[in-house]
């Protein structure tokens, strides 16, 4: 907790969430984004119009959890789907349907497939924006003009100025050093 | 066909999934401009003025179904379901070709689907919004169709469970649900694509409040496509749920003409089939019109009429197969069933089917009408009459005639079931150029993933990152070059 209102202040006294670099090119990106994390950077992030399986892996982010949620809902799904019609059909109204069993599973199940894909869909969905932060209307990101270039044809790389190597004069040179079109400061 | 393939292995002669001469900037810029234009296209106006005039006469019907009730319809017993569930079951189909491009494409990695799963993703949806309307007010009191849904009521009831239309309600409503949320988050980056390209600030603020702060965080971008894995994943079983559920309406009865096993597979079959012809219909004039053949090729046109080939050879061996299985059940009702569908009363449908469905689409095999949009047009439109005549030939043709003689009638629609059929046509098209008008109609950030330059060159990368000096703080001058 400490630690992190330390990190705060450090980004809120300099008015400064951290530094971008601008690149044309997705193998350049790639490139500088391997470098800045063997140089030690840890609270970097980097910005693609399209996704590039080897820039989230150049930054260290190799495993997502949405799967997780998926198969947490649909698990959900295809119990509740069996709860509701088991519950409803032979304990709370017991309908007897040409002479079928109470618990006439069979004709359970296309209801119960069909609950376990919807909330599974909704997992990968809800999971994705969640763990995504999204939606969130203010980025501190979008204060940097040429920012708007992401989804089109620019790919960014940001070294955030919370991570404990960063250091206004030394890292802005050493992204230059990483063949960079322009590096700015992104006001928090 | 040997001879082709050998020619293959020296040069690809297929046409490219893109026009030449593409980058990011002007693939962006072209499927951008026709959203954010300012003011509409004449041509525009004067098609969508037509199609409203459709979509009017639907709220019409409706208004007078609601006031009047199913009355003014020509369904009647024996034959209690006629235009209702044949265009029910037609708009579904439809609908599964989108859900089939998206989905099932994506996973067998056929990187052609890019360009036209945004469009026919949107086809699905307002497919099966017109598809949805027809059980909802075949109801009679379409205000209670909420009794359909399970929820604790004061009448202390619950739906049946095992009953296939009860099947039904499941799975279309989440087949509408499943499709708009995969339809949605393919277009989250694109539309955080047109905020940042926006040329006022309502288009800035609209397209900005649906991207919901999208940023092409890497991180973020792992996660999506995960996410829109699994959904693709997830969408494949249930296209081919919704159409074999769809198939139990009929299959789980003991009709004669219906209490068949081939159903799930031959309806399904049929679906795709008619949906591709229904992509096709729309994609030729809508290329053409805005000038994306770059985009949407000779490529994806040749694909899709092989698709329609295929699944219409599976739809034909179904129709062989219903003829056979009434002959070998032995059975009565069944043979009689045949005997009336081919050479009763309706006959002429039956005859037309064959030869929307079966007959004419074989002239997609030669390849130099593959290549003839005009055909290739042609042959569409007789499938998805075609298709439309397959659901009326085994709706009605085996209701209007079943066991006993003394309840046989005849089934004549009125011109409500005809302003409601066309009516939702011109509602769907609404939809469509609507659609187009206002979304991107082509997927930008999977269309960039096309484009050479959008490869990470791992020699380039791995060059520029050797080049590099000691770690830290001590910077080097430019490397790599």
């Amino acid at each position: 907790m400490k630690a992190h209102s330390k990190n705060m202040t450090k980004q809120e006294e300099s008015g400064i969430y951290g530094l971008m670099a601008e690149f044309d090119d997705p193998s350049a990106v790639v490139a500088a984004a391997r470098r800045t994390y063997e140089a030690g950077y840890r609270r970097i992030n980097a910005y693609s119009p399209y996704p590039i399986e080897e820039l989230s892996a150049a930054i260290g982010y190799h495993k997502d959890l949405v799967s997780m949620t998926v198969f947490a809902f649909g698990i959900l799904g295809a119990l509740g789907g069996f709860a509701l019609q088991y519950w409803t059909s032979a304990i709370d109204y017991p309908l007897n349907v040409g002479g079928r069993p109470l618990l006439s599973l069979p004709s359970f199940i296309p209801i119960i497939f069909e609950c376990t894909v919807l909330l599974a869909s909704f997992g990968a969905f809800i999971g994705m924006l969640a763990m995504n932060r999204l939606p969130q209307p203010y980025h501190p990101v979008f204060n940097l003009p040429s920012f708007s270039r992401a989804s089109h044809d620019r790919f960014f790389l940001c070294v955030k100025a919370d991570d404990p190597n960063y250091s206004e004069v030394e890292t802005r040179a050493f992204l230059q050093g990483l063949g960079a079109k322009e590096v700015s400061d992104v006001e928090s | 066909m040997a001879a082709e393939i050998q020619k293959q292995e020296h040069v690809d002669t297929r046409p490219p999934v893109m026009g030449p001469g593409h980058n990011f900037d002007s693939l962006t810029q072209k499927i951008i401009d026709i959203v954010l234009m300012r003011g509409f296209k004449k041509g525009w106006i004067f098609g969508f003025a037509i199609v409203f005039l459709g979509a009017l006469m639907l709220f019409n019907t409706i208004a007078y179904l609601v006031l009047k009730g199913v009355g003014i319809w020509g369904n009647n017993i024996p034959v209690g379901w006629a235009f209702d569930i044949i265009n029910f079951v037609w708009w579904i189909g439809i609908g599964h070709a989108g859900t089939l491009i998206s989905a099932i494409l994506l996973l067998l990695r056929q990187s052609w689907r890019n360009s036209i799963n945004r469009f026919a993703e949107a086809m699905t949806l307002f497919a099966v919004a017109c598809a949805g309307l027809f059980p909802a007010l075949h109801t009679g009191r379409p205000w209670v169709d909420y009794w359909l849904f399970p929820y604790p009521n004061t009448m202390g009831m619950w739906p049946n469970f095992r009953s296939p239309l009860m099947w039904d309600v499941f799975a279309v409503s989440t087949y509408a649900t499943v499709s708009l949320l995969f339809w949605f988050m393919g277009l989250i980056p694109d539309f955080a694509t047109l905020r940042d390209k926006a040329k006022n600030k309502v288009q800035r603020t609209i397209y900005g409040m649906l991207a919901m702060g999208w940023r092409g965080d890497a991180r973020h971008w792992h996660r999506y496509e995960s996410a829109y894995l699994l959904l693709a994943g997830l969408s494949t079983p249930l296209v081919l749920s919704v159409h074999t559920i769809v198939s139990f309406d009929f299959a789980v009865g003991i009709m004669p003409g219906w209490h068949a096993t081939i159903f799930p597979p031959y309806f399904v079959a049929g679906a795709i089939y008619a949906g591709f012809a229904m992509v096709l219909t729309l994609a030729i004039p809508v290329r053409k019109f805005y000038n994306i053949e770059d985009f949407i090729t000779m490529r994806h046109i040749r694909n899709m009429c092989k698709v329609m080939l295929a699944t219409g050879l599976i739809v034909g061996y179904g129709y062989v197969m219903e003829l056979f299985m009434a002959w070998y059940s032995g059975n009565t009702y069944e043979m009689f069933m045949m005997k009336n569908r081919i050479f009763g009363p309706y006959g002429f449908m039956y005859w037309l089917l064959i030869l929307c469905n079966v007959a004419v689409p074989q002239l997609l095999w030669v390849k130099k009408f593959r290549d003839n949009l005009l055909v290739v047009f042609i042959v569409s439109m007789f499938i998805n009459v075609g298709m439309w005549l397959e659901r009326f030939v085994i709706i009605v043709m085996s209701l209007n005639r079943d066991f006993s003689p003394a309840s046989w009638r005849m089934y004549y629609p009125t011109i409500f079931d005809f302003t409601m059929f066309f009516g939702t046509i011109g509602f769907f098209l609404t939809c469509m150029f609507l659609f187009i008008r206002f979304v991107p109609m082509i997927p930008i950030f999977e269309m960039k993933t096309l484009l050479p330059e959008s490869k990470v060159d791992e020699k380039k990368v791995e060059e520029l990152v050797s080049g590099k000096g000691p770690l830290g703080a001590t910077p080097l001058p430019q490397f790599g070059d």
